[in-house]
């Protein structure tokens, strides 16, 4: 009796248990190897790569214009925000300009991306946590957005719309009244869900003081968006390192306070009011105009003149076949993503495919933070953890 | 974005060639004193190049010095990007900058993973974006677009094998630049 009782407080080692990949709450295909101390995480260790497509390389192999679709399906739930990071990287090598209508559209449908984003980062992360409600609401309303992307494009999610040298088409008539009552109306949609989280008990509970990455841990780590602005850095591409038309805009950037998973939700929050706003001025701003640069070695001609003139059908078909040619040279451009800074490095050998380009994902650069902001937590923590990093693996496995 | 103070730059860190095209800055430095440079321009006054914003590896198949290895760094405070490379070849190593920049070491191993560079005192150099038990470099100019080898699930053996790559169709041999 005696030898089974010394055996009994015989002291626990840690134990290992695998979290994902097919963990609902993974975000996809994360597979999380966690070491734990009974309830509290002693180490993270994140594996990756199972959704890794090699876009990078196929990439290689594509024209300018083919390898465009591939940004779309990187972080499949803010597409256009990608697109344009490319399309604006391919402008600065072959130092093209865009049209100013093309320029405010960009900015529209940027916004329109960081809504859809926001929309499903804060519905996912409170379906993580618990609440089921916000997420179908958010939702709802993502659909009206991707009905957005369908009018000018044609698909609801891989649009392919921005390019380079301007937008594929011009906006259809009566788009922007539709936009306009949408932005109207969506401030009480956002109300609603602010009523269900912000002061809820439960929420604030499993959020508040979880997750906390101080100012310098974050810089440390080389955050980017949301992830920096928590900690209360003011830091924001669009204003810092203005692109498009964002310099004319009047819009301010939410900072957190203490750098926990409540404050990124607030931010996260504040950011799609902020995007109403400039959606609203971009609408006042917009003027009728061309939507593409009238270089037809960049942009295809329109269907009227390849009626009238031979020049233009075989740009035409030189554009969609051989693609255009950039000049040696090698940018690194970077926009103001949903999820933090996307950047894409492009390296141009005087052909027309690019001959490398690397894609610098947010959400790789947060995930490898895991580790790190999960140590000490409970294991129900670090699902609320990868829900404030808005992980998505599309752009992280690439 | 070039910072202003950053004129000096080539008097404070050993370089090779300093430029500035398109508003980029670019640093080509020795990889021998990568450590001393990057330590320099993040702990600088004038610099504080203190976030390290991606590491990519570049295949320049046909240079004496195949690779090159691209830091970008940001300074916040400067609101300045700064573009530094250094070139190796396949048998040369680097030095790791994880114990300057934490968040170097994934994607360290990213380039490991897709290029084959050795970073030296590397605290975990494992692979990371391909399979596991994967081998070759993908994102090498010599390793071919479809790969070496293609993964299914057996009927009959009840588990994963993995068989040389078998195309139904050949690719179809141009001399073109272009495939079409």
């Amino acid at each position: 009796m005696i030898l089974k009782k010394k055996e009994l407080n015989r002291e626990l080692k840690n134990f290992t248990i695998n979290f994902g990949p097919q963990h609902p709450a993974a975000h996809g295909v994360l597979r999380l190897i966690l070491e734990l101390d009974g309830e509290i995480v002693k180490r993270a260790d994140p594996h990756i790569g199972l959704l890794h497509r090699g876009t990078e390389k196929l990439i290689e192999y594509k024209t300018y214009l083919q390898a465009l679709p591939y940004f779309d399906r990187l972080d499949y739930v803010s597409m256009m925000a990608q697109e344009h990071t490319y399309s604006l990287a391919v402008e600065r090598l072959g130092n093209i300009k865009v049209p100013h209508r093309a320029q405010v559209i960009r900015v529209i449908f940027a916004e329109i991306t960081r809504i859809l984003n926001h929309l499903l980062a804060v519905g996912c992360h409170a379906m993580d946590v618990g609440a089921m409600t916000p997420f179908l609401w958010a939702f709802e309303e993502r659909e009206k957005l991707m009905e957005f992307y369908e009018r000018v494009s044609g698909a609801r999610m891989h649009a392919a719309y921005i390019r380079p040298g301007g937008v594929s088409s011009d906006i259809p008539l009566g788009f922007l009244d539709d936009v306009y009552l949408f932005i109207s109306q969506f401030n009480l949609r956002l109300d609603e869900i602010e009523e269900m989280l912000t002061g809820n008990r439960i929420w604030k509970e499993r959020l508040i003081d979880i997750g906390v990455v101080s100012a310098k841990r974050a810089i440390e780590w080389g955050f980017s968006g949301v992830m920096l602005r928590g900690s209360g850095i003011a830091w924001d591409l669009r204003k810092h390192q203005p692109y498009e038309v964002y310099q004319d805009i009047n819009f301010s950037i939410p900072v957190g306070s203490s750098g926990d998973c409540y404050d990124r939700y607030l931010i996260r929050v504040e950011e799609m009011r902020q995007s109403l706003k400039i959606i609203n001025d971009a609408i006042n701003m917009i003027k009728p105009g061309p939507v593409k640069t009238d270089d037809y070695k960049i942009s295809p001609p329109s269907r009227t003149e390849m009626k009238n003139s031979m020049e233009a059908v075989i740009h035409h078909f030189k554009y969609f076949t051989e693609g255009f040619v950039l000049p040696h040279g090698e940018t690194y451009t970077a926009t103001e993503a949903p999820k933090g800074e996307f950047g894409v490095y492009l390296v141009s050998n005087n052909t027309e495919k690019p001959y490398r380009c690397k894609i610098k994902a947010p959400g790789f650069g947060h995930l490898q933070a895991l580790d790190d902001m999960s140590k000490g937590h409970m294991i129900a923590d670090v699902v609320t953890i990868i829900g404030t990093q808005d992980i998505v693996f599309g752009e992280i496995d690439r | 974005m070039p910072s202003k103070n950053l004129t000096s730059i080539e008097s404070l860190v050993p370089v090779i060639s300093y430029s500035l095209v398109n508003n980029e800055q670019t640093l080509n430095i020795n990889h021998k004193n990568l450590l001393f440079v990057l330590n320099c321009l993040k702990k600088h006054i004038n610099c504080q190049y203190n976030l390290l914003t991606c590491i990519s590896g570049v295949d320049l198949l046909q240079n004496q010095y195949r690779f090159s290895v691209v830091y970008e760094l940001l300074s916040l405070t400067f609101n300045s990007r700064l573009r530094v490379k250094i070139f190796v070849n396949e048998v040369t190593s680097v030095d790791s900058i994880v114990p300057l920049f934490r968040n170097a070491n994934w994607w360290e191993r990213e380039v490991w993973d897709l290029f084959g560079i050795y970073f030296q005192n590397h605290p975990d150099l494992r692979r990371i974006l391909t399979d596991y038990g994967f081998e070759g470099y993908p994102m090498r100019k010599d390793f071919p677009l479809s790969g070496y080898v293609e993964v299914r699930y057996d009927q009959i053996k009840k588990r994963i094998v993995v068989e040389p790559v078998e195309l139904a169709q050949e690719f179809r041999a141009f001399s073109y630049e272009t495939p079409w």
